[in-house]
């Protein structure tokens, strides 16, 4: 059998039988179930309530203004500045008398606490909705007529599309949003988690000595890419176990919705969201079935086949470049774990600043320095994962995925050359410190 | 006999250092050779050259009548280095079978023949077991078999006794003596000169990159030897005046006497029985090993520029 076949084999299976892989597979999707949940209600059960004693010299704000989940506003007697605290409350609003005429005036508000931007805007919108209401009712529009057009005016609802080769096609600007964070993160942690076994591998044989024996028998290079290759396929597998747990952990969920609702969305899928006319007037759909059709008609605006294409690439190609990198780190190591860490620096340093780069692109996939970074394999895996998820060809042109795509491949080709030169020196080096310039010097010398 | 192994000329400069500087030597297909060097000598580099991890800079290496090709001849070899490697998490049995495969071998070959070896050497307990549950000795052994397992024409053994007790040494020492018989070259690396003496048939000695010293033990000590000889008589007179020889030392009623130059043995006994001497013990002194390796390498940088004093 081929020798770098032999050492890969070696990698992979030791690292899959081994009771811990197969442990953080299962709970690392649970754990991250339990850390969204978590934070999620921890966001919501963690806002503050403001109760907020308004001081209205003008005395229209009672009752125009609406309290919300956050706020409730209250209009008591004898309250000012000097006992608000005293009285309950944990805010006041001092609003000065006001004619309208005035070009701009100011209101204050007070509290214990510094408030937060979001609650900022949330009173100044508050407030500016109840002085509009103001002027409405004062320009002739009573009361009844400016509640019926409020609530007539949120029939509106926004859908977006976008171009797809001559016909549109619906897009969620929510589900890009989590998709590319999703994909982006998950390739963040893989490539440190899977790179940092490459390097833990590599000290062992290097430390342990076990390099002089193989490299009698194997060539360095083959050591070194069957390591990387092997733990490569260990990463593949995990991703693998984690789709078939994620489908098979929703269709067991299914299972478990009634059958007359998963009828209704049968329905509405084949009426495209509309149900069709019954009798005299439209069915009904019942709320559940409306849920289930819009989360799976959301999930379906996406491409999911390229998605996870380029997501196994833009894994693969990010692995192979960065593992290189951490192995010729290894190589370098002696026992002293702190050298590895100051070696690491260099490596780890783009792959944060990727990751920083990653999320702001995307919240805006196509600023200049997104597009960039989507095409420097230093981070085009992260934020090539980000803008993907917005769709090709109307944010990412096929230009930027393939130019990208090439520059992936030559770059790891590329950091896997140098690396098996200072592999090559490193591994069988004990004893002295090597700096990143004696490195380079391996690297680029001819035999 | 033919050479299994011939270096010419080999040389391997490091920025700072010449680490292998001109060293050329033959080695005898079926003998067990004894490469002998002060720490930083350069055996290591040599070793790595002859194993093909190294390239030399210059010079040339005959491998079993052919240029040596690394890639095709590093199946005809095996290296145990001096410090041990084996995987410790992995279990005996599969680190055996894998390392025999990456030699070359198939997987049912190289069943077969650690199924032999460990039999032989009453390892069969051990399959399941891991790495770090070995002792140091263990462990040792392991390594042997595997370094022989693919009946290597070459085994090179650097330190192979350090870490076993007496029982199992004489265990690897026997086999090492029949890999011989049947064929086997070993190169032999120590300090332990007292076993090079014991097991060697010929040595080489290097330091600071160069070789020093060239030949079969008995030749060594010969050309070493000082003359010297061990006399017991039945009674020491006061003085001993002979123009043959003086007295170097005297223990009791033991003498160690050097002939001087211009004489012979013979002279020295003629002069004992003129005397009328009554002569229990006559032999000749030949340097140990341990003492020709100290007098060349003392004095040279090699022991001691690692902890030379600073002086302006």
């Amino acid at each position: 059998m081929n020798k770098t076949l032999l050492i890969i084999q070696r990698e992979y299976l030791t690292r899959v039988k081994n009771k811990r892989f197969v442990l953080t597979t299962i709970l690392m999707p649970l754990l991250i179930v339990v850390l969204i949940a978590g934070t999620t209600f921890l966001s919501i059960k963690g806002k503050e309530e403001h109760k907020v004693a308004v001081i209205d010299s003008n005395g229209f704000f009672k009752g125009n203004i609406k309290n919300s989940k956050a706020f409730t506003f209250e209009f008591p007697e004898g309250v000012d500045t000097s006992n608000y605290l005293t009285k309950g409350y944990t805010d006041i609003i001092l609003i000065p008398k006001f004619d309208g005429t005035e070009k701009k005036i100011n209101y204050i508000i007070r509290s214990k606490k510094r408030i937060s931007i979001n609650s900022e805007d949330e009173i100044s919108t508050s407030i500016n909705a109840a002085i509009e209401d103001n002027m409405l009712q004062a320009a002739g529009i009573n009361k009844a007529q400016l509640d019926s057009i409020h609530k007539q005016s949120q029939f509106a609802e926004l859908k977006a599309v976008e171009e797809n080769g001559g016909t549109v096609k619906e897009s969620s600007a929510g589900l890009s949003y989590a998709i590319g964070f999703g994909s982006g993160m998950l390739i963040y942690i893989t490539m440190f988690i899977y790179g940092a076994m490459v390097m833990r591998g590599v000290m062992e044989e290097k430390t342990n000595r076990i390099a002089e024996v193989m490299v009698s028998s194997v060539k360095p290079f083959q050591l070194m890419s069957g390591k990387i290759i092997g733990i490569g396929a260990v990463g593949l597998t995990q991703f693998l176990m984690w789709i078939v747990l994620i489908i098979g952990l929703t269709t067991a969920a299914q299972a478990f919705i009634p059958h007359d609702v998963m009828e209704q969305v049968k329905t509405l899928q084949q009426a495209n969201g509309q149900m069709p006319m019954a009798g005299g007037g439209m069915m009904k759909a019942g709320d559940a079935a409306q849920q289930i059709y819009k989360v799976q008609h959301t999930f379906s605006t996406a491409n999911w086949p390229v998605i996870i294409g380029l997501f196994v690439f833009y894994f693969l190609g990010g692995y192979l470049f960065y593992a290189a990198l951490f192995a010729a780190v290894g190589s370098v190591v002696n026992e002293d774990p702190q050298d590895a860490q100051s070696l690491m620096l260099p490596i780890t340093m783009p792959i944060i600043f990727s990751f920083i780069i990653m999320t702001n692109a995307v919240q805006d996939p196509s600023t200049p320095m997104a597009v960039w970074a989507s095409i420097i394999p230093f981070s085009s895996p992260m934020v090539m994962m980000a803008r993907i998820a917005y769709g090709i060809p109307g944010t990412v042109p096929y230009w930027q995925l393939g130019l990208s795509m090439l520059t992936l491949v030559s770059g790891f080709l590329f950091t896997t050359w140098l690396s098996g030169k200072i592999y090559r020196t490193g591994i069988l080096m004990y004893g002295k410190k090597v700096s990143w310039k004696e490195m380079f010097k391996w690297a680029f010398r001819k035999k | 006999m033919s050479n299994i192994l011939e270096l010419h000329n080999l040389k391997k400069y490091y920025a700072t250092q010449k680490a292998v500087d001109d060293i050329s030597f033959n080695i005898e297909q079926g003998s067990i050779f004894g490469l002998l060097g002060p720490n930083g000598a350069g055996k290591t580099t040599l070793l790595r050259m002859i194993t093909g991890i190294f390239y030399p800079d210059s010079g040339s290496i005959q491998f079993d009548g052919k240029t040596f090709d690394p890639l095709n001849d590093i199946i005809k070899i095996g290296y145990m280095p001096e410090e041990r490697g084996l995987y410790k998490k992995m279990k005996i049995g599969e680190q055996a079978l894998y390392l025999a495969q990456l030699k070359g071998l198939s997987k049912s070959d190289a069943m077969a023949k650690i199924k032999f070896w460990f039999k032989r050497l009453e390892m069969e307990s051990w399959w399941n077991k891991k790495v770090e549950d070995l002792s140091k000795g263990m462990s040792q052994k392991l390594q042997f078999v595997i370094t022989v397992l693919h009946a290597p024409k070459l085994i090179i053994l650097d330190e192979p006794f350090s870490g076993l007790d007496p029982v199992n040494a004489n265990l690897i020492k026997d086999e090492i003596y029949g890999l011989a018989q049947r064929g086997s070259t070993i190169i032999f690396s120590t300090h332990r000169m007292e076993q090079v003496e014991e097991i060697c048939d010929h040595i080489v000695l290097v330091n600071l990159g160069a070789k020093i010293l060239d030949g079969t033990v008995g030749d060594i000590k010969q050309q070493f030897k000082e003359n010297k000889f061990g006399i017991k008589l039945a009674q020491v007179p006061e003085q001993l005046n002979a123009a043959s020889f003086e007295v170097v030392e005297q223990k009791a009623n033991q003498l160690t006497v050097k002939i001087r130059e211009g004489y012979q043995s013979n002279d020295v006994l003629q002069y004992l029985l003129q005397q009328n001497y009554t002569i229990e013990v006559f032999h000749e002194i030949l340097p140990s090993l341990n003492e020709i390796f100290i007098n060349l390498v003392e004095g040279t940088k090699a022991t001691t520029r690692a902890f030379q004093p600073v002086t302006d």
